[in-house]
This record gives C-alpha cells, sequence and structure tokens, in this order.
C-alpha cells in the first residue's frame, strides 16, 4: 500500500509548512486552556460537596485537550474532501485504482497527526512548569502512561471513523453545513470536551455511555490522570475495539451506498 | 474481438434542489426535493483496439456521463458495459489501472505544487515500477515539451501548458485505452494542433484506444476515424465522417470572382446567394450539377479571375444531423 503512506507523507510536509498557523494555534490552546481552568478553580472553590474528580485531575484534563485538540476535534474538517464531493473533482478520485473509504481516511489521519505533532510538544514544555493550580501533572503511572497512549490512538481512529460520517453525508446533502453542526454540537458535548463526563448530570452520563463518543475524549484524558483504573482502562480498549469495528463498518457500507448513486457534480 | 462494448446503458438523474441559506442547509440533512433528467436512453456501440472514435452531440447530450460511465466513475441504471473483460463499476480499482482519463473542464493536478509531484503521487498511487515511470515521464516530457514547466505550481501554468500536463498524467501509467473529455476545450489553436497531434502519434505508437468528446469539429477531422453522435441521451450516427459527408455534405458554395464586367447565370438547380459586378456566389446539390459543366456557364458570363468550391464544414453537417434528429 505505497498510496496512502505517500499520501499522509505529502499531508504532513504540507502541514509542516504552515509554521505561523501552528504558532497561533498554540497561543490560542493555552489562552483557552486558562480561561477553562479559571472557571473550575472558581467553581472547586466555592462548591462545599465533594465532587466526582479532583482539581488536579481536571486541570490535567483540560491541558491534555489543549494538547491533543487536533485529535478530538470531530468538526476539524478537510475542505478538501467536501469540495471534491460538491465541485465534482470526486471523478478524478474514482478514476483512481483504490477504494474511497481507505484513501479518505487515511487523509483525515494525516491532517490530525500532523496539526497534533506541531503543537502537542510546546504546549506540554509550557504546562508542565506553570505554578499552581495550574500546572499540569505527571501521569498517574507509567502503566497509566502507556494505557493513555494506546486508548488516545485508538480514540483518534474513532474520532476520523465518526468524521467520515460528515463526509459521506455530504453525498446525500451536498452541504456539510447540517451534518457538521449536528456531529459537532453532539459530538462535543457527549465526548466530554465541554464538561468532563464524571462532572455531568446522572442522566446525561447515562446518554454518554450509550454513545461512542466519550471514548474519544473522556476515556484516554481520565485514564492518564488515573481516574480510571488499569483493570478498567483495559476493558475500555476493548470497547474502543468494538466501536471503530462497528463504525468503520458501517461507514464503508454507506459509503458504497453512496458511491453506486454518486452524481458528478457540475458536468 | 471489441476492447468496449456497451449494451442498451442507461442513466437517470435525480437533480436535487434547494434554497440559499443557513436554514436550508440544515433542512437539507432531512427533506430533499428533486427533478428526473434522463441523461442516457439505450446507448450500445462497440468499439475495437486501436481506434479513435470521436464522440460529439450538443451540451447536456450526455456525453460525459457516458465517458464517466465508461470509465467507472458513474453506475447506469440499465445496461450492461465490458471493458477489457471488466465492468468498470463493478471491477473498478481492478479496471481503472488499464485506462487513463482527462476531464478537460477539471484538474486532477495538485493546484499549489509542482507539477512533478503530483506526478511522483501519481507513480505510488498506481505503483508504477521507477524504469517504466522514468522512460514515460522522460518520453512524455519531450512530446508534450514539458521539461520547461513540470517544475512549476501547477496554479502558474497556463491553460495550454496545463492541459498537456493533465494528459501527461493520464499516460504515465501505460493505459490501453484513453478517455478524454473535452480535451481541447479553451485551448488556442497553437495548443489545440500540439494536442491532437500527441493523441495521434500515441494512438498511432502505442496503440492505445482513444475516446475523446468534443465541441471542435476540427479535433474530429483532424482525429477520429469514426464518429458517435448522441443527442437527448440517444446515439444518432454511429460511422465515418466520410460517409456522414456523403449523406449530408453535397451541397457545395461556388464563388465566382469576375476580371471585368459579367451578366449572373440563370441554371436550374443553382442558386444564387448573392452578385455583385465583379464577384457572385452560387450554392447548389453535386449530385445534381456537374461542376465542368457550371463552370463553363459561369465563364460565359465573363473573364473568371477566381473560382472557389466549397464543401460544408462539418459543423454545418452536424447541425443537419441535430436538426434531423430534433435535437
Amino acid at each position: 500500500m505505497m498510496a496512502p503512506l505517500s499520501l499522509l507523507r505529502m499531508r504532513f510536509l504540507m502541514g509542516l509548512q504552515y509554521r505561523a498557523a501552528a504558532a497561533a494555534g498554540i497561543m490560542t490552546q493555552l489562552f483557552f486552556g486558562f480561561i477553562f481552568i479559571m472557571v473550575y478553580v472558581a467553581f472547586y472553590t466555592h462548591s462545599g460537596a465533594a465532587q466526582p474528580m479532583t482539581l488536579k485531575e481536571v486541570v490535567a484534563y483540560i491541558w491534555l485537550q489543549q494538547m491533543f485538540l487536533a485529535f478530538i476535534m470531530i468538526w476539524s474538517s478537510d475542505g478538501e474532501l467536501f469540495q471534491m464531493i460538491i465541485g465534482g473533482n470526486i471523478a478524478y478520485e474514482l478514476c483512481r485504482p483504490w477504494r474511497l473509504y481507505p484513501i479518505w481516511y487515511a487523509k483525515l489521519l494525516a491532517a490530525r497527526l500532523s496539526s497534533a505533532a506541531l503543537r502537542c510538544l510546546p504546549i506540554a514544555f509550557v504546562v508542565f512548569f506553570l505554578p499552581e493550580p495550574y500546572r499540569f501533572s505527571p501521569p498517574a503511572s507509567p502503566a497509566a502512561l502507556l494505557l493513555f497512549a494506546a486508548s488516545l490512538f485508538a480514540g483518534l481512529l474513532l474520532v476520523v471513523a465518526i468524521s467520515m460520517f460528515i463526509y459521506i453525508s455530504v453525498f446525500w446533502t451536498m452541504s456539510p453545513v447540517g451534518s457538521l453542526l449536528v456531529v459537532s454540537v453532539a459530538g462535543d458535548f457527549l465526548s466530554g470536551k465541554i464538561v468532563p463526563v464524571p462532572l455531568m448530570p446522572g442522566w446525561m452520563q447515562t446518554i454518554a455511555h450509550l454513545l461512542p463518543f466519550r471514548w474519544t475524549v473522556d476515556f484516554p484524558f481520565r485514564v492518564y490522570t488515573g481516574h480510571i483504573g488499569v483493570q478498567e482502562a483495559l476493558a475500555g480498549l476493548a470497547a474502543q475495539m468494538i466501536w471503530l469495528a462497528v463504525l468503520v463498518a458501517a461507514g464503508m457500507w454507506l459509503m458504497r451506498r453512496a458511491l453506486r448513486r454518486v452524481v458528478v457534480q457540475g458536468g | 474481438m471489441s476492447l468496449i462494448t456497451l449494451q442498451g446503458i442507461g442513466k437517470k438523474f435525480k437533480v436535487a434542489k434547494r434554497s440559499a441559506g443557513f436554514a436550508e442547509a440544515v433542512k437539507a440533512l432531512f427533506v430533499r426535493e428533486h427533478a428526473i433528467v434522463e441523461a442516457l436512453r439505450d446507448i450500445s456501440f462497440t468499439v475495437r483496439e486501436g481506434e479513435i472514435v470521436g464522440y460529439i452531440g450538443p451540451n447536456g447530450a450526455g456525453k460525459s456521463t457516458t465517458i464517466k460511465i465508461m470509465s467507472g466513475v458513474l453506475v447506469p441504471d440499465a445496461g450492461t458495459c465490458s471493458i477489457m473483460g471488466y465492468t468498470p463499476w463493478a471491477d473498478r480499482v481492478r479496471y481503472v489501472r488499464h485506462i487513463g482519463v482527462v476531464f478537460g473542464q477539471r484538474s486532477q493536478l495538485w493546484w499549489d505544487v509542482p507539477v512533478i509531484d503530483s506526478f511522483e503521487l501519481l507513480r505510488d498511487i498506481y505503483a508504477i515500477p521507477p524504469n517504466v515511470y522514468q522512460r514515460n515521464l522522460d518520453t512524455l516530457t519531450e512530446m508534450l515539451d514539458l521539461r520547461d514547466i513540470v517544475r512549476t505550481p501547477v496554479r502558474q501554468l497556463s491553460l495550454g501548458q496545463r492541459m498537456r500536463c493533465e494528459i501527461a498524467a493520464s499516460l504515465l501509467h501505460d493505459p490501453a485505452i484513453l478517455f478524454l473529455d473535452e480535451p481541447t476545450i479553451g485551448l488556442d489553436a497553437a495548443s489545440k494542433i500540439a494536442v491532437r497531434n500527441f493523441i495521434k502519434t500515441i494512438n498511432r505508437e502505442r496503440g492505445v484506444t482513444v475516446i475523446l468528446t468534443t465541441h471542435d469539429m476540427n479535433d474530429i477531422e483532424a482525429l477520429a476515424d469514426r464518429i458517435l453522435m448522441i443527442g437527448r441521451g440517444m446515439l444518432l450516427y454511429d460511422g465515418t465522417l466520410s460517409e456522414l459527408r456523403s449523406r449530408y455534405g453535397t451541397r457545395r458554395t461556388i464563388t465566382v470572382e469576375y476580371k471585368g464586367a459579367a451578366s449572373p447565370i440563370d441554371v436550374t438547380g443553382v442558386e444564387c446567394l448573392s452578385w455583385s459586378s465583379g464577384r457572385a456566389v452560387y450554392t447548389f446539390n453535386a449530385d445534381q450539377i456537374v461542376i465542368a459543366d457550371l463552370i463553363n456557364r459561369l465563364a460565359e458570363g465573363g473573364e473568371l479571375a477566381d473560382v472557389e468550391i466549397e464543401s460544408p464544414p462539418v459543423d454545418e453537417l452536424i447541425l443537419q444531423l441535430y436538426k434531423e434528429h430534433r435535437v
């Protein structure tokens, strides 16, 4: 499989070219991290009751979010693919000896990897040396770090699999706006990106646990802080794999249907 | 044994409609409106190996749709198609290795990077062996005169330069069949001639079967041994250009210039289009009038300076065909 690797390389190099964008991104992420943590600090100081997550865990959770934003933003999308479907250049894409689902999956994965590669380490470097309570704490244990890496990567694969549905939907809707909106609002919230899942009300936690989104944000980040133990983390990794298999299978099936009825726009 | 066989191909399009605006975009997720357009109706033809076939018809006749079905992009609603033993849409991934496609109105080259990067990506996509790639790149660079432009970003190329690169890109993997959808659209005369010569050469030297659509009848005259004409989704004519000429092209125009004063002639079957003291234009049917006789009659009217006889250009033949079939 030369083609996906070659595409990945090209995408990675393209991403590396945009240094100014990466620098601006780092500043933005630090800014948002501070704001979120300030809100939680206020919340933890003034609420009497014991919370399901400690402030330290929440702070680590938020910084991880900012570091790996490119891995968890479902709505971060590749305009080129949308343009291909809407503008009709899909005709050329279909003249190539490859299957569309794997190749688009590889493209999207490459875009996220290249985007995160530039941001994650500089942010980590800064936040490790911040004063308390803003300091980013190290992982709970070496095992937690290892399981975190595995679950984060599995989460990334899940995010790409979920975002594929947005692209596939455009074959029907001819506009990404609607599906992007629905998936990203639902996804951002139910993944624990806005509020960590343990801090949600009970009924909302039930919904979050029924859907795949929480396995992309909530699960890997809480594995890092040790809020989710080793045993539970291993079971969670299995659950991630099952979700991944289901979503990829469903995506491939839908893509096949989409291509059977594909219309090349613009003559 | 024919290389390409289409049998009763039909294709309908559901054309979705949506008004502008954000609310409409969200609505489009749930409710859509559409109209049905019948793009192709019962299209059947065969193409032998090594042929150059011109596929012509007015805008919206279904030319591009046919090309897209034959190149595995679209799935027809009816009929069968067998190309080199493959069904294009069903065996797409294995089949497309053997074909090259150029959609004249689109670009397969990556916009921001030099052309050579796109070529190398295509080399990886098609897994072209390095020696084959190098050989093809060298010959294509030579034949299409690309030496000075392969290192330029695509966005800075002129249309003619880009089209030459597009054609090169579609031939890097040694396809047996080349589909060209309006390869000369928007090109100047020099680029058109370069593209035509190239198509002829690869057809002759590499035996590549070529199917091209075009609106430029000069393309057809220069290239196609055979033309297929389509209108309103139906195949209207399948044959050679000379056959078409003998069926519809018997009308001739004769322009006469006299040295001095002359008088008009009156011959039945010859119609005078314009007449001034030094110059006359007549039209007649070559089946009914013997040209030598006509010239003799014209010479009787005055001393001839120049005589010019013209057959109708191909465009007019095509227009007549359209008219006959009410396209």
